[in-house]
């Protein structure tokens, strides 16, 4: 279950990157978009197969990123405590945890190219500020896993506040984390633990494709 | 050693894994953090010494279609489970599905080894005896972490019993036979893990409290079938 949830997480982040376009593009259209060309940059480029983690990382970094808002990302994993820190501990802790999430998934990305995306109808009123894009992960031999993007809509387009991977929201997953930290040693001990843990090394890529189970 | 000193030791030592895993108040869904933190501890010692080497050396040394037939056959037999699963949950279409699954496979996909069902479209699902108690009403219980076997909950744990005696391998006579399968059975599952165990290092801050987050909400969506109750806010 474990490695359903956590590998497929990844492929979460690989589906929504580029930049914004001029009219606003549908928040499924722009899941799709983006995805196939998340997808279509890695089974084409060979050294990210090799295992290239810097050019994983500016791949996330320029596709990706922009297409998040981390700060609302954030507030909603710190929770209760957010409305506590002040302006620059949340900056610190936008900073540490989209660091972190950057890290986490520039060392797996790599791995996964065989994939097959399967994007669901939108179900949106014309006045919506905030959808839910579904998509689902085929994998062969495998049921396919349910990806759901909580998107809400902002001046640069559509953006992404929570990935939910076979109904473990990223959001809330981290929240209990996050929270235990809080509750014993601070706003300020949170961002420690995120910024100890960001100066760590770089986590080795992980081993070649094995079927996904 | 006489029994008796035999056996206080035993729990002198149990205790002193349980107490050194105190510090952390345990939670309503895990009242049994501190012994869950300490078997986590030795999973962590035991897994990362003795079987991921294994998993790692088997990936790196075994070709794909070896590794992917292993899957396969493995993958088979729990479609079987899945089957029998979702007749008791009373979804006799999909059983009808899972059911079918297996006797394609075991027949023109040779004993499971070729995955033609997928080929051709039919859908793989995957039930267990945990979900279906979860679907019968019975609460997930305690979590439970075991080493080598990984998270779990007592409703989960007892599914997993269960599915000793529904398997097929268990009923293999030769015990010799029944073991390595059972190892071979392991040792894919473990080598499926190795990536997500590597995001896991990265991703948690804490793995033991990540990992059961994780674990706990996504059973929940399942046994609930992708419409989970909105979670209560734990007063903070």
């Amino acid at each position: 279950m474990m490695r359903t949830f956590v590998s497929t997480l990844l492929l979460a982040f690989l589906a929504l990157a580029a930049a914004p376009t001029q009219a606003q593009e549908a928040p499924d259209a722009l899941v799709k978009r983006v995805a196939e060309e998340v997808l279509q940059t890695i089974r084409s480029d060979k050294d990210i197969q090799a295992g290239n983690q810097a050019k994983v990382k500016q791949l996330i970094e320029t596709k990706l990123v922009p297409n998040f808002d981390f700060a609302r990302m954030t507030a909603l994993a710190v929770g209760r405590n957010w409305r506590n820190a002040t302006p620059e501990q949340q900056k610190r802790l936008t900073d540490e945890f989209r660091t972190l999430l950057v890290r986490t998934y520039s060392g797996a990305l790599s791995s996964y190219r065989d994939n097959k995306m399967d994007y669901k109808p939108l179900r949106m009123n014309p006045g919506d500020t905030e959808v839910i894009v579904r998509t689902a992960v085929q994998q062969s031999g495998q049921q396919p896993i349910p990806i759901d993007y909580s998107m809400e809509k902002t001046p640069e387009g559509w953006k992404a506040y929570d990935v939910i991977v076979a109904g473990v929201s990223l959001v809330t997953n981290y929240r209990d984390e996050f929270n235990d930290i809080v509750k014993s040693s601070g706003v300020d001990g949170l961002i420690k633990a995120l910024a100890d843990k960001n100066k760590g090394p770089t986590p080795p890529p992980p081993p070649a494709a094995v079927p996904i189970k | 050693m006489k029994p008796r000193t035999c056996r206080a030791t035993i729990i002198l030592a149990v205790a002193t894994l349980v107490l050194a895993g105190c510090g952390t108040a345990p939670t309503r869904e895990d009242p049994l953090e501190p012994f869950n933190r300490a078997m986590y501890s030795v999973h962590e010692v035991v897994d990362g010494q003795v079987v991921k080497p294994i998993a790692e050396t088997y990936v790196k040394v075994a070709p794909e279609p070896l590794r992917t037939g292993v899957s396969n056959f493995f993958g088979n037999i729990d479609d079987f489970i899945t089957g029998i699963n979702n007749v008791l949950q009373g979804h006799a279409t999909r059983a009808g599905d899972d059911f079918g699954r297996v006797l394609l496979n075991s027949t023109f996909g040779v004993g499971g080894i070729f995955d033609l069902a997928s080929m051709m479209g039919i859908e793989k699902d995957k039930q267990d005896f945990g979900l279906t108690f979860g679907k019968w009403g019975i609460p997930n219980g305690p979590y439970l972490f075991v080493p080598l076997l990984g998270p779990t909950t007592f409703r989960d744990g007892a599914g997993l019993v269960v599915r000793i005696y529904a398997n097929p391998i268990t009923y293999i006579n030769d015990v010799a036979w029944r073991n390595s399968i059972y190892a071979v059975n392991y040792l894919d599952t473990r080598s499926q893990l190795l990536r997500s165990e590597s995001v896991l290092e990265t991703a948690s801050l804490d793995k033991y409290r990540f990992l059961r987050s994780a674990y706990l909400r996504a059973r929940r969506y399942q046994v609930y079938e992708g419409k989970p109750p909105p979670e209560e806010e734990e007063n903070q």
